[in-house]
């Protein structure tokens, strides 16, 4: 096929192109922020002139893992690429891999960016501060640990009364 | 890709090993899946399915290992649905019904304080693809742990009802945790290869983990009449047959169906 990207000098770009494609991808359930701002796109890499790119589900069950997967194969295509995606579970994913720019959009969408907090098991009714992300108010109360995704927990600010999507530390 | 390398007998017990643990989290799984629509507030019909996802997100992994170990070209969906009731190796504790919410919350709260400790010693695993699922796994169990025992305390510290019902709930379940503790030839094998810890090893941070919720929400340890067991070979309860014609209901009816 012709302007298939080759090795050598071209491989190069032809790996940033190919990231460039997957990189676009938005997370289907938190479409505000791609998946490299989540930090779940670990590489992508042409090996014999597929372009291989490596994700790395959020949660175990999470149900998006397969419409990403896909997504990600479709966006290397259309960039005219053969392509291929392969899960990696090790080493897990952690919120610290979510970008400065990730955190932003989220901010920007509605939804608290994790903070870094200790996840202690015997910390029943956590403490975690989570700030309010319309009214940047530290007096925000949880109402549920599990939210509209895996990914998520339900909070309401006290201040400015907004309920509000809170991306769990994990 | 540890299958090939693993000399059969141990490649027999390690397969084992997974199936237990694979069973443990699809069956509990599937009974917090049952509440689906039926919880007593919004926030709850989120929370248990989506620890339900957890668990079954964890036990797709198991199973995709287990018939990696096989290697018999069987999947994992042949593993979940297609496997008599004798052949699943689950705890008794985690095909209980349900119950009422106290039920539900305590089953949880025991299963999680049972396997925090196991992943987390599992992170450390010589066998890396379970190092892995492990990995992911120990940080969804600490918020089953705390979600299931925010529970506890709530309702155990609730009103006079709300008490009354964990009480029992702490009763009725008694009977199942001695079995998640059970050493035998493939614990055994499994610890001495350092692929999991021995079960028995981690009774005492489980028990720091169930006496603090309990403290906290005025409940005592109710001493178990008798230690129930057999899950581990294949002896279900009578819960469990209804519980897997359910599960395995879509691919009976119709074999192979895909999404």
């Amino acid at each position: 096929m012709a302007g298939r990207p080759g090795g050598g000098a071209k491989g190069l770009d032809a790996a940033a192109k190919a990231w460039q494609a997957a990189a676009s991808v938005l997370d289907p359930e938190v479409p505000c922020v791609t998946i490299a701002d989540l930090g779940i796109l670990r590489s992508v890499e042409i090996e014999s002139g597929v372009a291989v790119a490596k994700v790395t589900p959020t949660y175990s069950g999470c149900p998006a893992v397969l419409a990403i997967e896909l997504s990600v194969e479709a966006a290397l295509r259309g960039a005219g690429f053969d392509a291929r995606v392969e899960r990696v579970i090790s080493p897990a994913w952690t919120t610290d891999w979510i970008t400065a720019e990730g955190r932003e959009k989220l901010r920007a969408f509605g939804i608290a960016p994790p903070e870094k907090a200790a996840n202690s098991v015997r910390a029943l009714f956590g403490e975690t501060i989570v700030h309010c992300p319309k009214c940047g108010s530290e007096n925000t109360s949880r109402v549920s640990e599990f939210g509209s995704t895996a990914c998520k927990a339900l909070y309401r600010c006290n201040s400015c009364r907004e309920p509000f999507d809170y991306f769990k530390c994990i | 890709m540890a299958a090939p390398g693993i000399p059969t007998a141990d490649r027999e017990k390690l397969l084992e090993f997974l199936l237990r643990l694979a069973d443990d989290h699809l069956i509990l799984g599937h009974r917090l899946s049952e509440w689906c629509g039926h919880a007593p507030m919004l926030e709850e019909d989120l929370a248990m399915p989506n620890m339900a996802l957890d668990l079954i997100g964890q036990a797709r992994a198991l199973y995709a290992y287990a018939a990696e170990v096989e290697g018999e070209g069987r999947t994992e969906d042949d593993f979940a649905y297609l496997r008599r009731e004798r052949e699943y190796r689950n705890c008794l504790l985690a095909e209980r019904p349900n119950g009422d919410f106290a039920h539900t919350m305590l089953r949880q709260l025991t299963f999680a304080a049972f396997m925090e400790p196991m992943w987390r010693a599992m992170t450390a695993s010589s066998d890396a693809t379970l190092a892995g699922i492990a990995a992911k796994a120990v940080k969804e169990v600490a918020y089953h742990i705390r979600h299931a025992g925010e529970w506890v305390v709530r309702l155990g510290d609730g009103t006079e009802e709300s008490a009354r019902r964990m009480k029992a709930a702490a009763e009725e379940l008694a009977p199942y945790v001695g079995e998640l503790f059970e050493t035998d030839e493939v614990t055994e094998a499994m610890a001495a290869a350092g692929v999991a810890p021995d079960p028995a090893s981690l009774r005492q941070e489980f028990d720091r983990t169930i006496g603090a919720v309990f403290v906290e929400a005025g409940l005592a340890i109710p001493a178990a009449p008798w230690a129930q067991s057999g899950g581990r070979h294949g002896r279900h309860g009578e819960a469990m047959g209804y519980l897997l014609a359910d599960l395995q209901y879509m691919q009976r009816t119709y074999p192979g169906a895909v999404w």
